[in-house]
């Protein structure tokens, strides 16, 4: 395996040469689009004018939901979402049209001049309030382990409170887009900028009324998902296709950066009450939790989202005895969707909290409570499978490898020294299960094919979103046939080459993608060691490939690659292959919520370090030094990059990104001026990573753990590091666990003069 | 006509002048490395270079394209990452090969901006210090990186530079291959467009540049928040262009007084020898506005025009007491700065008016000055609220003040009522404790995206107690607390 192998993709990112949904050359006779979205978050639609904006110069065509051929319905979960309103609308920014013209500027224009008659309907926000009303997306769900009721009388000590965890922008630079290009008898290309080419192939089949096998969706790379684009690319590629369809020209949509914050949601805000139990060996001995999921107006994902939350709810410890309920909240808030831990990253906030919270009650680190209850192998997660644990590697490691003790030491001798300053750190261990918690998603294919001049083309249905998945492609297909990465290309993720797709998501990607690569491969090779075998008259069972040679029992031959090729060929042997991979091992019974459904946990333990000016409210991150379960990880320099950017990610989550919307459901933070992501100076200044190098037999594609969504968790330890350096400064300050925690929240605390009301 | 060099292109448009660059790039080039991430200035995917020839040399400055009108780059030089990339084929060169190297692009949309940021460090000429490079790309955002490999490829490009010896930077970024060959005949070219007559670009006064909406003379400076505010609007007008007398872009200084041209930028603030030797802490301050690629092309009087309550320039040169001359091209006024702001977006000039200066008292060896701002984010963000200070000291007596205030009210205002108050008083911590008592008197803050009322009443209080922290460092932290 070539580990040092780069982001193959790179250096045409560096010469600006690659292609992204805008640089794609128009075709003669483009046409351009723009929605025109609710102005307000709940309501009836009384009167929808179109003569102003129709009247307008350059403008083609309006259309709205009575132009829908097919179905006006675009849920992938649940079908409660539609493509334009009708007749309510329930989230602002909710498409009633789409105004085709000969130039965007002028469809711009024409959106502007489109007035709505609304009657309005009060507006919920507050997922509490919908949870009260019974407006829920999906029935609550509850997963049980032992018997809490029974648990609390063996508790010394009861924590409860409630926490918040806020939403995030998915901020990726490459804005939502599409482009739709007419073929021949009726059929339609699309490019789209989406992480799931099969559910934008299906959302567009539903819309136009045409049938999968007419529409091809293809996309060479996005920049940036973060599962943003997941469900979220469908409506934009639906609309282009829809007035392709009618107009039989040309139709693109690249939302411009205001309107993809608004039209679209963003990670789950949720709030929670929790209650925690702990013995007096500060065991934890019971833990309920209850999840108020902000799903807003429709499903979209939510019920998968909600159903990680409850994957997670226990972090990386083992409790004996859980009760986790999770109602997902029906509001008047853009549908909010995937976002990079998938509802994981909230329901570890929540036990964090909990266990802060018994620390700060005890008065001893939570570091000791933490450590105290890491989940060991043969432990069992709420959900009923059995840990195969690495946890306590981890942090063993963790704590020798950066010196716990003298981190501590110096910390206290900072603050001791210092009356404006205060430094604080967290250890924030994670545990993430990896496959698509929907078992039936856990599949894939690959398509390979040799050519004569030995070449090999390699189509998969991952989607390249910067995540490194097409080096990974070629790494695998190169390791198996044994030759240079530089014969392989990977193809343009199209839904003509690769069917019915699993999303690019839940880390997951690579494994399954890079299973049916092998499986392609494997297959190939196999033939072509019997025509090995046959050209060089020697016992197939001796035949091995390396660097590009045959060789027989270990000794390189003079047959090459390209004359192997060549002569699979003249022998008529086929050089190609499609595979099928399913995930092996994996179940999940929803009716007892038990199961095995991950193929295996990827575990991990951040130690977070963070200054904070006491005197202005602003504060640093000065380390996050890290020990990564990594198995045996595959390409180093690409893990590393997902590592450092998930980290970074899930700090930005916790302290600086607010998404701010007002009590009528308008989107305040809706610009980038007004909504902050890292920059170079939020960055760590010191980002430590080590791997846990494991060789353990597992699931992931060669023993290369899954490394997408996991570290984007270690940024909680930010929250909670920042809480300690607030609570150097003002130890009776009762900071509500209210994530993220702002510049201003962190002044209010260093300054709350009485403890204000914590509920619960 | 607007005439420029755009890599090796010699580019003749027929557009409007207040045409955006990065649509110019972009849809009449077709030179899509040049990407649209925000089109205001707050993720820099669409950074180019402008180099504008002074004596025989270009000097380089990166800029936001989107930002940018097409007239302010008349007689320049503009490089998008096409023109950086190798000329003999598909080579990388050492910048790109960094990045490559280390892992540093991985979806790759903001990576074409934050090379040509980058590059434009290159062709500084101070001290490539590892401070320095991450200034260089202060502007630019990346959503997948964590910026950690991104740090590490700057390592390597400062560790090649400090290897320069010649001050030709130019010189040395080809013999690296960091650039190719061709921009050694830029400074013939830009001279050649120079002598071509100037087409339609309109200069001051305003007699025929008309705003498309009201048909009154419109200005434009940088264009950093016209273009954010109104862009439609702003295309389809005919501004004059501020940039092209360059009087307005003059610092000087005579019989004690600074007088600051209306076009000059932050950037040529930070640069100027004047500006550092009255406000040694200015780069310090500079570091909290805005971006290198913003700091760029704003201006000083489009910061003041601009009315925001939050403006960090008006809030600076508030606690200087500065005055203003307007201009409408025949007529000029002066007036201080603290009266130029009316009420919230209304200003007291006239809609032929553009600001031609700002004047402000040398600073003598005893003032004190402190600027003091907090938002969200630290760096290229807007303020919750910011503050400026300056104390004119006999010992530890305070003889004048003037304290300003952004984010506080509806204008950046000027606390007429504080300052006076802190005159003739000995510096304590209970004297400041005071003068906060007093500011909060004088300050009307709103919640919003920016912070809550309540939130900003305590940080302005905290920022007023850090101006006399930071500038009297010899008194006891304990007092303050």
């Amino acid at each position: 395996m070539t580990r040092d192998t780069k982001h193959l993709d790179a250096p045409a990112h560096t010469r600006g040469e690659s292609i992204y949904l805008d640089d794609i050359p128009l075709i003669s006779g483009t046409l351009f689009g723009v929605a025109f979205g609710s102005p307000i978050a709940h309501g009836n639609i009384r009167e929808l004018h179109l003569n102003e904006a129709i009247q307008c110069p350059d403008v083609i065509r309006i259309f709205t939901y009575k132009d829908i051929p097919g179905e006006n319905q675009i849920g992938g979960i649940i079908p409660d979402e539609p493509l334009f309103a009708e007749t309510h609308v329930h989230y602002c920014g909710m498409p009633i049209a789409f105004v085709v013209a000969t130039s965007e500027a002028a469809a711009r224009h024409a959106v502007s001049k489109i007035k709505v008659d609304i009657d309005p309907l009060p507006v919920v926000t507050d997922p509490r309030e919908a949870q009260a009303n019974n407006d829920l997306i999906v029935p609550p769900r509850t997963f049980r382990l032992g018997d809490t009721t029974a648990a609390w009388q063996d508790c010394v000590h009861i924590i409860e409170a409630t926490t918040e965890t806020n939403g995030q922008e998915h901020l990726y630079i490459e804005t939502q887009g599409s482009y739709a290009l007419p073929q021949e008898n009726q059929a339609i290309r699309v490019y789209s900028s989406t992480q799931a080419p099969t559910a934008t192939q299906r959302v567009i089949s539903k819309i136009t009324g045409l049938a999968m096998h007419a529409i091809d969706v293809e996309v060479t790379r996005l920049g940036g998902g973060f599962g943003g684009k997941e469900d979220q690319a469908n409506a934009w590629a639906a609309m282009c296709a829809l007035a392709c369809r009618h107009l039989r020209a040309p139709v693109k949509y690249s939302l411009p950066r205001t309107d993809d914050m608004v039209f679209t949601g963003k990670r789950h805000p949720y709030s929670a009450d929790f209650k925690l139990g702990l013995d007096a060996d500060q065991k934890i001995r019971a833990y309920e939790v209850t999840f108020y999921q902000n799903a807003g107006a429709a499903a979209d994902l939510s019920p998968a989202v909600l159903e990680r939350t409850l994957f997670h709810c226990t972090n990386t410890y083992y409790i004996p005895n859980v009760r986790a309920t999770a109602y997902s909240c029906r509001t008047h808030l853009p549908p909010n969707t995937a976002f990079r831990g998938f509802g994981g990253p909230q329901g570890m906030f929540v036990i964090e909290a909990a266990i802060a919270k018994a620390a700060e009650t005890l008065d001893i680190p939570a570091i000791e409570i933490q450590r105290a209850n890491l989940i060991c192998s043969g432990d069992e997660f709420p959900y009923g499978q059995k840990a195969v644990s690495e946890a306590h590697a981890c942090w063993q490691k963790a704590e020798t490898l950066y010196d716990i003790d003298t981190l501590q030491e110096e910390i206290g001798e900072f603050n001791a020294k210092h009356r404006l300053s205060k430094k604080g750190l967290a250890f924030m261990p994670i545990c993430f299960g990896i496959s698509f918690t929907k078992t039936l998603l856990n599949q894939a294919r690959a398509l390979v094919h040799v050519y004569t001049d030995g070449s090999v083309s390699l189509s998969t249905g991952a989607v390249e979103m910067g995540q490194g998945v097409n080096s990974k492609m070629i790494q695998v297909a190169a390791t198996v046939f044994s030759i240079d990465p530089t014969l392989v290309r990977i193809q343009a993720t199209s839904t003509q080459r690769i069917a019915n797709t699993s999303p690019s998501a839940a880390s997951a990607t690579a494994d399954l993608n890079g299973k049916a690569v092998e499986m392609a491969c494997t297959a190939i090779l196999q033939r072509l060691r019997s025509v090995a075998a046959a050209e060089l008259q020697a016992n197939p069972e001796s035949i091995t490939f390396l660097d590009g040679l045959v060789h027989i029992d270990g000794i390189p031959t003079v047959l090459h690659w390209k004359q192997l090729i060549m002569a699979a060929y003249i022998r008529r042997v086929s050089l190609s292959e499609h595979s099928h991979y399913a995930t092996p091992q994996i179940h999940f019974d929803y009716t007892k919520e038990k199961g095995h459904p991950f193929a295996y946990h990827v575990y991990g333990t951040a130690i977070v370090i963070v200054t904070l000016d006491c005197l202005r409210g602003r504060y640093t991150v000065d380390a996050v030094k890290l020990v990564h379960d990594a198995g045996a990880s595959m390409n180093p320099t690409i893990d590393r990059g997902q590592i450092e950017g998930g980290v970074v990610q899930g700090i930005g989550w916790m302290t600086m990104e607010e998404v701010v919307y007002d009590e009528k459901g308008r989107l305040r933070s809706n610009t980038l001026s007004a909504y902050k992501v890292p920059d170079i100076y939020s960055a760590p200044a010191e980002i430590a990573l080590e791997f846990l190098h494991t060789d353990h037999d597992n699931l992931a594609v060669f023993r290369s753990k899954a490394v997408g969504e996991p570290p984007l968790m270690y940024g909680i330890g930010a929250y909670f590091a920042l809480r300690n350096a607030i609570l150097a400064f003002n130890p009776t300050a009762q900071i509500p666990f209210d994530a993220p925690l702002t510049p201003e929240k962190a002044l209010m605390g260093l300054y709350q003069k009485q403890p204000t009301h914590v509920a619960g | 006509m607007v005439k420029f060099v755009l890599n090796n292109k010699f580019i003749r448009s027929d557009d409007p002048p207040a045409t955006l660059l990065l649509d110019l790039i972009r849809y009449r080039e077709h030179l899509t490395g040049t990407k649209i991430g925000c089109r205001e200035g707050d993720c820099g995917a669409c950074t180019v270079l402008i180099g504008e020839l002074k004596g025989d040399r270009v000097v380089y400055r990166s800029a936001t394209s989107c930002l940018t009108a097409i007239g302010n780059v008349h007689n320049k030089h503009v490089v998008t990452i096409e023109g950086i990339n190798r000329e003999d084929g598909g080579d990388l060169n050492f910048l790109q090969q960094a990045i490559c190297e280390e892992g540093a692009s991985q979806c790759g949309f903001c990576t074409p901006g934050f090379l040509v940021s980058m590059t434009g460090f290159c062709l500084n000429e101070n001290e490539p210090t590892r401070a320095a490079a991450i200034a260089a790309v202060d502007g630019n955002i990346c959503r997948c990186t964590g910026y950690k490999s991104i740090e590490r490829a700057l390592a390597k490009l400062t560790t090649l530079l400090a290897t320069r010896t010649s001050s030709d930077v130019l010189e040395f970024a080809i013999s690296q291959k960091i650039l190719p060959g061709y921009f050694t005949s830029i400074p013939r070219r830009l001279a050649q467009l120079a002598l071509e007559p100037n087409g339609v670009l309109h200069g001051v006064p305003a007699t025929d540049a008309r705003d498309s909406a009201t048909s009154n003379p419109i200005f434009l400076g940088g264009g950093t928040d016209l273009y954010v505010q109104q862009p439609e609007r702003m295309v389809r007008s005919h501004p004059a262009f501020l940039n092209i007398d360059p009087s307005l872009q003059q610092i000087t200084e005579s019989a004690g007084e600074l007088r600051i041209g209306g076009g000059v930028t932050v950037t040529q603030l930070l640069e100027s020898p004047l500006i550092h030797r009255a406000f040694p802490h200015f780069p310090h301050y500079a570091r909290l506005i805005s971006s290198t690629p913003i700091r760029n092309i704003a201006t000083v009087a489009g910061n003041f025009v601009n009315a925001s309550p939050i403006g960090d320039l008006s809030v600076f040169f508030l606690a200087l007491d500065a005055r203003i001359t307007l201009s409408d091209g025949s007529t000029r006024r002066v007036l201080p700065l603290n009266k130029f702001f009316k009420s919230y977006k209304t200003l007291d000039k006239g809609p032929g008016e553009y600001v031609e200066s700002v004047h402000l008292a040398t600073p003598q060896p005893n003032t004190r000055f402190n600027f003091e701002k907090v938002s969200k984010r630290t760096c290229l963000d807007i303020a919750s609220v910011n503050t400026a200070i300056q104390l004119t000291v006999d010992g530890d007596t305070i003889r004048q003040a003037h304290c300003s205030a952004g984010g506080v009210g509806p204008i950046p205002l000027y606390l007429q009522k504080t300052s006076q108050f802190l005159a003739g008083h000995q510096i304590s911590a209970a004297l400041v404790d005071a003068a906060i008592d007093s500011a909060l008197t004088e300050i009307s803050p709103i919640s919003d995206v920016r912070g809550t009322a309540e939130y900003k009443r305590l940080l302005l209080g905290q920022l007023i107690k850090a101006h006399f922290i930071t500038l009297f460092h010899h008194l006891p932290e304990e007092e303050w607390l």
